[in-house]
């Protein structure tokens, strides 16, 4: 008994052991303040320090406001696109069977690898002045929405497509024997079994949306009260020197990807809550 | 079997028009002329200098991130420590907030009247400088190492930390014996993801560099400065570069995880600690591919 108490019994939260346990908090939190939280701490201070009055009087201009609205209402859109759109790809991916699956799997990826600005690029080169088609979606809404479909084509496929991978074919085969349309088992099968990888894939697709940047700024043109989104806007009062009004429209699109983080966190703590 | 083709056909011409052709049209656009006018586009000094500038970025921030990534992840998942959920949602943070953001909150920290604007006045310059993107790079590019340990190390639990410990090893070698060779594969896919992130950063880096063409342009910078100068050829060309880096990335996470099995199959040929056992578990359970199982078959 005396051998056994003198090695010292580890709880899990010692592993490393307690001063090596300490000293990883301390670098870990040091990090991410001097990295994440002390700039961020810098731009919420610096919109507050001018009064809740100027913040809201910066929001509310009409080409802030009609850029936030623009903002919000596409990134809806293109996620609610995505979450059909990306349900199917996925749904190609694991249930059918064709030449080239591989490829296509690893193309899925290429938005998350490929510079954003590229991205807008490409697709101003296809879809722009000098099109071989003969679109040209420019500097509209309609361009705008495609950069946003191009850069968010990931989120819901490979959110999605590990949790059809894993689902049972028994209940389909269950319900189909029990004389179930094809139609019928995805709505009362296979859909509610997929509706929270669908969710959360389509909440991170929203986030990345509403901040997206380098590939709107080239396609969309950015033209106030038509294409001009907030990111965009943000980048131009920067420019013109107005940095108070950056920072209060910076502070709302903050407050928005913090929602969505806390969103996406709840549902997973609820979803998971009979695993606890 | 025709809603079954209908489906497939429409999943693969969607990707086609929105990422293969335009992608495609590009790279016929920069060699339509020939091969030596995108060469001698990317070769312009200009171009050398905004290449090797997102290199050095890259090549301080990746280990940066993967260094402290690693600490983050230990620290996130063996110790219960006052605000642990908060530093678990910062490090989500990057993930979601526009890139433009991340730039306005450094310029307003570093910039004239910030908090730690006094430091130009001693020499140290940031903002329009080098430290400046590369803090920006840092930020944006912080989660991706984090996210891939975090549940490898979930996965592998503290019993064989706890035998080695009880076997008198000190903790780094328990770290680097016991924990290091488990998280290995994460921490590389990580590396990757890390990699292309810092690479093809814009927004943020374009609002701390002040964009000034020959000293803080990094390519994609270039890529708008030309695009907008109506050099399109330079501004194709660096496309260019930057895709195929983007489909090397592609690639590497491919290798890094082509499917399920892809965990298991580095692992078992290597090595056969009891490590590689609990991550081969590990692997199996995750991963994307869709062929797992022949390729299972073949191993």
């Amino acid at each position: 008994m005396a051998t056994s108490a003198a090695v010292p019994v580890s709880r899990p939260g010692a592993v490393l052991g307690r001063a090596g346990g300490g000293l990883a908090r301390g670098i870990a939190v040091g990090y991410l303040s001097l990295i994440v939280l002390v700039p961020l701490a810098a731009l919420v201070w610096s919109s507050r320090s001018q009064g809740l009055h100027t913040f809201w009087h910066e929001v509310t201009k009409p080409e802030a406001s009609s850029a936030l609205k623009l903002t919000l209402g596409v990134s809806v859109l293109v996620a609610a696109f995505n979450a059909v759109t990306g349900t199917a790809i996925a749904w190609v991916l694991v249930r059918d069977s064709f030449p080239g699956k591989g490829i296509v799997n690893a193309v899925i990826d290429l938005p998350f690898a490929l510079p954003t600005v590229v991205a807008g690029l490409v697709l101003l080169e296809l879809y722009g002045p000098s099109s071989p088609f003969g679109v040209d979606v420019a500097f509209q809404r309609t361009g705008l929405v495609l950069a946003l479909l191009f850069v968010t084509l990931p989120f819901v496929v490979r959110a999605v497509q590990p949790v059809l991978l894993e689902l049972d074919r028994e209940m389909e085969e269950a319900a189909e024997s029990l004389g179930a349309g094809r139609l019928a088992v995805f709505r009362r099968i296979v859909f509610p079994n997929l509706l929270p990888a669908i969710l959360s894939g389509v909440a991170l697709a929203f986030a990345r949306a509403v901040g997206e940047f380098g590939s709107v700024v080239l396609i969309s043109g950015n033209i106030p009260f038509k294409t001009e989104v907030s990111s965009v806007y943000i980048a131009g009062q920067i420019e013109s020197g107005n940095p108070a009004g950056a920072a209060a429209v910076s502070v709302l699109l903050l407050l928005i990807s913090l929602g969505v983080l806390l969103a996406i966190g709840a549902f997973r703590h609820w979803r998971t809550r009979h695993d606890r | 079997m025709t809603a079954k083709h209908a489906l497939r056909f429409g999943a693969l011409g969607y990707l086609a028009l929105l990422l293969l052709l335009p992608v495609g049209l590009v790279f016929y656009r920069t060699f339509e002329h020939g091969f030596h006018p995108a060469w001698a586009a990317v070769t312009n000094p200009q171009a050398q200098h905004a290449l090797w500038l997102t290199l050095i970025i890259a090549a301080i921030a990746v280990p940066a991130n993967t260094l402290f990534g690693v600490v983050l992840a230990i620290a996130l998942v063996r110790h219960r420590f006052p605000g642990r959920g908060l530093v678990n949602a910062v490090v989500d943070l990057p993930l979601a907030l526009s890139p433009v953001v991340v730039g306005l909150a450094l310029y307003l920290l570093y910039g004239t009247g910030g908090w730690l604007g006094g430091l130009a006045g001693h020499g140290i310059k940031i903002l329009f400088a080098l430290p400046g993107m590369t803090l920006a790079t840092i930020f944006v590019s912080l989660p991706f190492v984090v996210r891939e340990v975090v549940p490898v190390l979930r996965e592998i639990g503290t019993d064989q930390e706890q035998a080695a410990e009880t076997l008198g090893a000190a903790p780094f070698t328990t770290f680097r014996r016991i924990t290091l060779p488990a998280i290995r594969w994460a921490v590389g896919y990580g590396v990757v993801l890390t990699t292309a992130r810092a690479i093809g950063e814009f927004g943020a880096v374009s609002i701390v560099s002040g964009r000034i063409e020959g000293k803080t342009e990094t390519l994609p910078l270039y890529v708008q400065s030309q695009f907008e100068g109506f050099n399109t050829t330079g501004a194709f060309a660096a496309c260019v570069v930057l895709a195929l880096i983007a489909l090397a990335t592609v690639l590497a996470m491919r290798m890094f995880r082509p499917n399920d099995a892809s965990l298991a199959m580095p692992f078992g040929g290597r090595g056969g600690s009891a490590g590689t056992a609990v991550l081969t578990r590990f692997g199996r359970r995750k991963g994307y591919g869709a062929e797992s199982n022949v390729v299972k078959e073949e191993a």
